[in-house]
């Protein structure tokens, strides 16, 4: 005797002689025979969530690295070893410039993102240059501080403190930097593609990913710079 | 390295036969478990009794866990089956209260002891304690008796019954100083000082190591801890007072410089301030810059 | 050119490394060299080496760790009888600069290539089938971690032709394993080794959680789930949290090393004690991350041969969980003797105790799975009862090292490393035997030999105690780890037993290589044509042996903790009328050749040959970007080639034929 329902060509379901023995359990079984129903027919409707959520876990890993690397900072940051301080060496206008550039940038993302769901492939790509830029820009900035700073004798080798403080700012802007080559990718993507399902699902993970950066900056931002020129 | 291998399996098998002998009459051998001082008996206490509760676990655990596989064999047709049976209030709440009653007795032991037999706690007596700096050098041991003005490599000796306060740091990698049959061991750190407050009750000369790995010259990186009577312990100090080599920076330079199995030395002359020197980096390359390193000093 | 490359990298002149090198090259030309006679290196790349399929892949990672537990054991050899020789004025055949090689090759190679391999080599085999779902969540990455964790272990194996291997220890402390006390190119063997293999297992953790949270089989809740998945996704968790940690530190010093920051070194303000905090915030969860698995097998196999469900299912869970949170929060106790204070100490002695509660919660549980039950003798029980008592001795002697004034005199002796060796030999290693006998038919197809099974067990059990219970004893008499050599005369004899130990234990493994000749020579006699050797609760048991690609020619639909079991009792029916087409995702060299840029990476960077570090990276991502734009991922395996393939099992009913 079997009250398993089985799955026919069509999508239906056969039910076995023996099912009407058990209302309660048919119906039950009827509801998980939809459920299988749409795991083996509807299968790439869940794919996007799944990478979603994968990408989800992917960036809380990446958040435990940060927070490896604040952690460090935290300890590290009164290390100065007679070298110079934080309170030294920092441009806050600058630096703040350089947090405008990637604060917009995220806004811009924004924008990519409303343009994508509104199916508005040219204005999609566009917000997407525009945001490349911005984070150009940011990527820029920095790279001119780290030059100038190491050009002064403060450079990740003069104390804990520098050291710190350089890998710190440097793991952030290496991740922007990927984002810049996934953004670009994408855009080349978009345009010869269209905004297909798969594009679709990378450009959400694109946009988390440049969000959390911006994140990651402001904790930066706050804890290094805001802390080390009032200290 | 310089016998043939033949030998050496020789060597080998002959002590084969020691080998039940040793076992039983190496009584004297366990360090841990025959302490020459208050601190290693209070640590071995802890071990037998921590030990001693939880084999009231662990020896039904075991004895059950040949039993019961064994009363329940497949082939034993006489025995209960019940293969539903996965679930029973009763027997969960036993369960999980029989360790969370053994983790809250050893949790009691392990804050009251934690704190009795905190490194840094000096020990009560009515002795004033002698203080020995210790830094560990790539691979040997200097000693320094800031108060008696000499200084000991891989030798360090204490007045019975005298609470010896060792004020550590290290001058390389990490080590950590140990001297078994005394108790409580603890890291010697760069930049950092760290003590250890011991005590030896009985006379007698004791092992003491670093048991942190240091690299090449680990092994050899042992000294002689040598407790003796305040009378001794003063004809001691006399004779490496007498010993006419001098510490001073120069000295300390060569001292540093890595050696394995170095023999005992002593000095009758130590510059002042050398530990404090050695701490603060005032000997570690690129110095000027080091010095105003961390320098955090530790409790002591 | 080749940067500090050259041709006196080779050890020319030391003759156990240059032995030890001919055998490796050897044993590769061997393997080479049949793979070409009998013409399988297209099979091999397209079926194998590419492959996305998730019980190849496992195979795969099983394969790399039955290795390493060779390469790691003979290096265990070594070290014992080095031991057992190197009193007085012996000093062994050993010198210190190639002992020190030794014991930090054995601790890295058993726990990142041995056990860890084995470990997600089991989950790869197992957890899609017991969930019900055709394959994992990212099937490219997971080939990608195998190939970042394979790239890894031929660093470390390369090590010994090329250079050397670190000194400083399998976790590198610092400042040993600083530029300053470590100048040669071992720590950074170490460091690449472990950076490019511990990506590899961030990707499995990402990867694992999404197949458990998104791919389970209709009807299967969470607490539906089989304990093994529960273990799996505890692992896979801390794996995710744990792993960045380590990422950071080995980047932290490769930054001390290449470029003279100030993380961990005694000058400039560096911090070495952070780098102990930091690694062993990421070494102990990583020490459940290779138990807990485990601890789900054994949940697996004792309910099976014992023919009884598990006992307290929903303590097992909440056990698991309260393990994993824990152990997040116990990192201090590796190092109460740094001068932290009795408070701090404190705080994490008991924490690490307190691990000891849901752990015992779970050796109640398998015990009170037994009673009542129909225990069959087979291996995967052997393993099983010898865990139980082995498992039980190093968990005692784990509580007493929490005890902080008990561990200011154990703290690195002898005792110490036979309780880690206790718990790792008698929880994960006999776990991963239990494990592998128990599902060797599922993943193969056949069974392995019961007997040799039997000699194999019986020799790591007693070879065990041999081992390890005088290292106890040596411990308690003040002797300390890692030594090449000693002057206490009382030693001796304990570490010629221990030897002898070592020498049983290897008995043990040879007999598991003839165990595994012999299996597959019987095949024929041994071949499991049910699917269902054990008389199993758990889907992976419904599914022909081994699982066709798709694992499932339908979904099932799950309807109680033992899903198999229930079915059974319902009496279902495996045959089907009725196929469908499946999607299966196509085997791609993607994951092979990002491996392989990284590991030339790696390798450029160890030998400071930049512009090939630069090249591979660069191959890295112009991979990544080739693979994105490649839309040709997917296939479908067609209706009647499903019938077909079942047909071959007599899945399909005979009136639809």
């Amino acid at each position: 005797m079997s009250s398993d329902p089985t799955l026919m060509h069509n999508g239906s379901l056969a039910l076995k002689p023996g099912y009407a023995d058990h209302a309660a359990d048919a119906l039950r079984d009827l509801h998980h025979a939809r459920d299988a129903v749409d795991f083996q027919l509807d299968h790439h409707h869940d794919v996007a969530s799944t990478i979603q959520l994968g990408f989800w876990i992917y960036l809380m890993s990446d958040c435990l690295l940060f927070s490896g690397l604040f952690a460090t900072y935290a300890l590290l940051s009164s290390h100065t070893a007679g070298g110079p301080t934080g309170a030294e060496l920092f441009d806050l206008p600058g630096v703040l410039t350089e947090t405008m550039f990637l604060l917009v940038s995220s806004f811009t993302c924004g924008l990519a993102s409303l343009a994508m769901n509104a199916d508005r492939r040219n204005a999609t790509v566009g917000w997407l240059a525009v945001t490349f830029l911005l984070g150009l820009g940011f990527i820029g900035m920095e790279v001119h501080e780290f030059a100038h700073l190491v050009a002064i004798g403060a450079g990740p080798d003069r104390s804990a403190f520098l050291s710190s403080f350089f890998t710190l700012v440097a793991t952030h802007g290496l991740h922007v930097t990927c984002g810049l080559i996934f953004m670009a990718v994408m855009m080349v993507a978009v345009l010869k593609k269209g905004l297909t399902a798969t594009n679709r699902a990378r450009l959400v993970n694109l946009s988390l990913f440049w969000h959390f950066l911006d994140i990651i900056w402001v904790g930066v931002f706050s804890l290094v710079y805001l802390f080390g020129v009032a200290h | 390295m310089n016998r043939p291998p033949a030998s050496r399996f020789a060597r080998f098998t002959r002590l084969l036969p020691l080998l039940p002998a040793t076992l039983l009459l190496g009584g004297c051998h366990w360090a841990l478990l025959d302490p020459k001082g208050p601190i290693g008996e209070a640590e071995r206490t802890i071990i037998l009794t921590a030990g001693g509760l939880m084999l009231l676990v662990v020896v039904p655990v075991i004895v059950l866990s040949i039993l019961i596989p064994w009363r329940y064999r497949a082939s034993n047709k006489q025995a209960e089956y019940r293969p539903e049976w996965s679930h029973s209030n009763k027997i969960e709440a036993v369960m999980w209260s029989i360790p969370i009653a053994i983790v809250a007795v050893l949790a009691v032991i392990c804050w009251r002891t934690s704190h009795q037999l905190d490194p840094f706690r000096p020990i009560p007596s009515t002795q004033r304690p002698v203080h020995i700096e210790a830094v560990a050098l790539n691979w040997k041991w200097l000693f320094i008796y800031p108060d008696q003005h000499v200084a000991t490599v891989n030798e360090v000796a204490m007045p019975v019954g005298v609470p010896v306060v060792f004020h550590l740091t290290s001058a390389t990698v990490m080590n950590s100083f140990f001297i078994p049959r005394l108790g409580s061991q603890i890291y010697a750190m760069a930049n950092m000082q760290t003590a250890v407050n011991l005590v030896a009750s009985l006379p007698g000369t004791y092992r003491g190591i670093s048991a942190n790995f240091n690299g090449d010259g680990f092994s050899g990186m042992t000294f002689k801890v040598k407790a003796m009577s305040r009378g001794d312990f003063n004809q001691w100090l006399a004779k490496a007072a007498s010993a006419g080599q001098t510490l001073d920076a120069s000295a300390y330079r060569a001292l540093e410089k890595p050696s394995e199995n170095v023999p005992v030395r002593y000095y009758s002359q130590v510059m002042p301030e050398l530990f404090q020197q050695i701490l603060e980096g005032e000997f570690a390359p690129g110095r000027l810059l080091a010095k105003t390193g961390t320098g955090t000093i530790r409790r002591d | 050119m080749f940067g500090k490359l050259t041709l006196s990298a080779i050890p020319y002149s030391n003759p156990i490394i240059m032995g030890a090198v001919a055998f490796m090259v050897i044993c590769v030309v061997a393997v080479l060299g049949t793979i070409t006679y009998l013409g399988k290196w297209k099979y091999l790349w397209t079926e194998w080496l590419t492959s996305v399929d998730h019980k190849k892949i496992g195979i795969m990672y099983l394969i790399l760790a039955g290795i390493m537990l060779l390469r790691g054991f003979a290096d265990a050899l070594m070290m014992r009888l080095q031991q057992a020789l190197a009193y007085g004025s012996n000093l062994g055949y050993l010198p210190p600069q190639h002992f020190d090689q030794v014991f930090s090759a054995h601790g890295t190679i058993m726990i990142f290539f041995m056990a860890m391999p084995f470990v997600i080599g089991l989950m790869n085999c197992i957890l899609p089938l017991q969930l019900g779902a055709r394959d994992v969540a990212f099937p490219l990455m997971n080939n990608l971690s195998f190939w970042l964790t394979a790239a890894g272990a031929v660093l470390v194996n390369i090590s010994l032709a090329i250079g050397n291997f670190s000194r400083a220890g399998w976790l590198g402390f610092a400042p040993l394993s600083e530029l300053h006390f470590s100048p040669s190119v071992g720590v950074d063997y170490w460091i690449w080794a472990l950076q490019i293999s511990g990506i590899g297992t961030t990707l499995t953790g990402v990867n694992f959680i999404t197949t458990i949270l998104k791919m389970r089989a209709p009807g299967m809740k969470l607490m539906r789930m089989p304990v093994f998945a529960w273990a799996s996704l505890c692992t896979n968790v801390l794996i995710v949290a744990a792993f960045p940690i380590l990422t950071v530190t080995l980047a932290l010093l490769t930054m001390d090393r290449y470029l003279g920051t100030h993380f961990f070194t005694n000058a400039l303000g560096g911090d070495p004690m952070m780098y102990i905090n930091l690694i062993w915030i990421w070494g102990h969860p990583e020490v459940y991350i290779l138990i807990l698995p485990l601890f789900g097998v054994y949940s697996e196999i004792v309910p099976t041969l014992s023919g009884k469900r598990l006992f307290g299912y929903t303590s097992m869970v909440y056990a698991t969980m309260g393990i994993a949170l824990l152990s997040l929060i116990v990192w201090l106790h590796h190092f109460f003797t740094m001068g932290n204070g009795a408070d701090v100490n404190t705080f994490f002695g008991i924490t690490t105790m307190i691990i000891a509660v849901p752990t015992g919660v779970k050796i109640f549980n398998w015990l009170l799975t037994m009673y009542r039950g129909r225990v069959r003798f087979e291996t995967p029980m052997l393993w099983t009862v010898g865990f139980l008592i082995t498992f039980t001795i190093g968990g005692m002697s784990g509580v007493l090292l929490a005890e902080p004034p008990a561990d200011f005199v154990l703290h690195n002796s002898l005792f110490l490393v036979a309780h880690f060796h206790n718990v790792i030999i008698g929880g994960v290693v006999f776990g991963v035997f239990a494990g592998l006998t128990y599902w060797f038919p599922k993943i193969f197809g056949f069974r392995l030999n019961e007997r040799l099974g039997r000699w194999a067990f019986w020799c790591w059990f007693i070879g065990f105690y041999v081992a390890f219970m005088p290292l106890y004893a040596l411990g308690l008499m003040g002797a300390t780890r890692r030594m090449d050599h000693y002057d206490v005369a009382a030693w001796q004899p304990l570490f010629i037993v221990a030897a002898c130990g070592a020498a049983i234990i290897f008995a043990g493994i040879i007999v598991q290589v003839v165990q595994v000749v012999v299996s597959i020579r019987q095949r024929e006699q041994t071949r499991d044509l049910t699917g269902d050797p054990w008389n199993g609760r758990t889907l992976e048991w419904s599914v022909p042996s081994p699982a066709p690609a798709y694992n499932f020619a339908r979904i099932p639909v799950v309807r109680d903790r033992d899903a198999f079991w229930d079915m059974k009792q319902r009496g279902v029916d495996l045959k089907a009328s009725t196929f469908v087409p499946i999607h299966m995702p196509r085997n791609k060299a993607a994951g092979f050749i990002v491996a392989g840029c990284a590991f030339v990476t790696a390798f450029a960077m160890i030998w400071h040959i930049w512009w090939l570090a630069i090249a591979g990276l660069a191959g890295v991502l112009v991979t990544l970007i080739r693979h994105a734009f490649d839309d040709d991922r997917e296939f479908h395996v067609d209706a009647d080639e499903v019938r077909r393939l079942e047909a071959l099992h007599g899945r399909v009913e005979a009136r639809s034929l």
